[in-house]
């Protein structure tokens, strides 16, 4: 497995896995939710419930991106793996470990809380340091 | 494909039988008892058909034709189709009782290889 991301829907990161540069986590994320939202969309109008998983595979590395339910909302998981020492099986197999251990690690019955704007402006700060290595 | 796996589970001893895409490690059809995780063995099997695959390219003794995985309370029995080249393949596929007949299960997973390839 070369890259790993867990984020939200909104592309906000949870936990990541291979990626060298917070820039690259950045992207990746913003571009996984960008489909995740598509792919809802896309799904809304041919009326179905929204896809499971989408899968893309080039010569040499597969791209998964994949959402799941827990108490707290919607997550996603996009994994970029090789297919020289990986396949569509194992990461779809370790996907739906990973995704099992989340719901059952999610907090159960509690309520969420408010997002105050101070905190939004300091986490926006925060985010924006890492991004531009302040 | 479903009569190519009917022939393997009939063995005496045969817990499921599954045809598997060796690139993908997907399953394409199944027959399988209860408790069998049949996308974690097909998962594992195509990971380890693929690394067997380069091992033996890599040792010179050209592509397998059968192998055969005993455990304490099992076996794993697969035939790679396509003449041995598991590579964008099929592989057939066997889980069974660890005294299982090894020689029969091998002559149903050959001709279940040769029926649907």
């Amino acid at each position: 497995m070369r890259l790993v991301l867990v984020l939200t829907p909104a592309g906000q990161v949870l936990a990541q896995s291979g990626f060298s540069r917070a820039v690259d986590v950045m992207s990746a994320a913003a571009l996984a939710a960008a489909i995740v939202a598509s792919t809802a969309e896309l799904a809304r109008q041919l009326k179905q419930p929204p896809f499971a998983a989408l899968s893309h595979q080039g010569p040499k590395h597969g791209f998964f991106l994949a959402t799941f339910v827990t108490e707290r909302g919607t997550l996603a998981v996009l994994a970029v793996y090789d297919l020289d020492v990986s396949s569509l099986g194992l990461v779809q197999l370790f996907y739906e470990q990973l995704a099992a251990e989340l719901k059952a690690a999610s907090p159960k019955g509690a309520v969420q809380k408010q997002v105050l704007a101070a905190d939004f402006e300091r986490e926006l700060t925060d985010s924006l340091n890492t991004l531009f290595g302040r | 494909m479903s009569a190519a796996l009917d022939l393997i589970t009939r063995v005496r001893g045969v817990r499921g039988a599954m045809l598997v895409s060796a690139e993908d490690g997907l399953v394409i059809a199944e027959q399988l008892m209860e408790g069998i995780k049949g996308p974690a063995v097909a998962a594992l099997a195509a990971s380890l058909a693929g690394k067997l695959r380069r091992a033996m390219g890599a040792a010179g003794t050209g592509t397998s034709v059968f192998w055969h995985l005993q455990a304490e309370q099992g076996a794993l029995l697969v035939v790679p189709g396509g003449g041995g080249n598991s590579e964008g393949g099929i592989l057939v596929v066997a889980v069974a009782e660890p005294d299982v007949n090894i020689g029969l299960v091998r002559l149903e997973l050959l001709r279940a290889a040769a029926a649907v390839i």
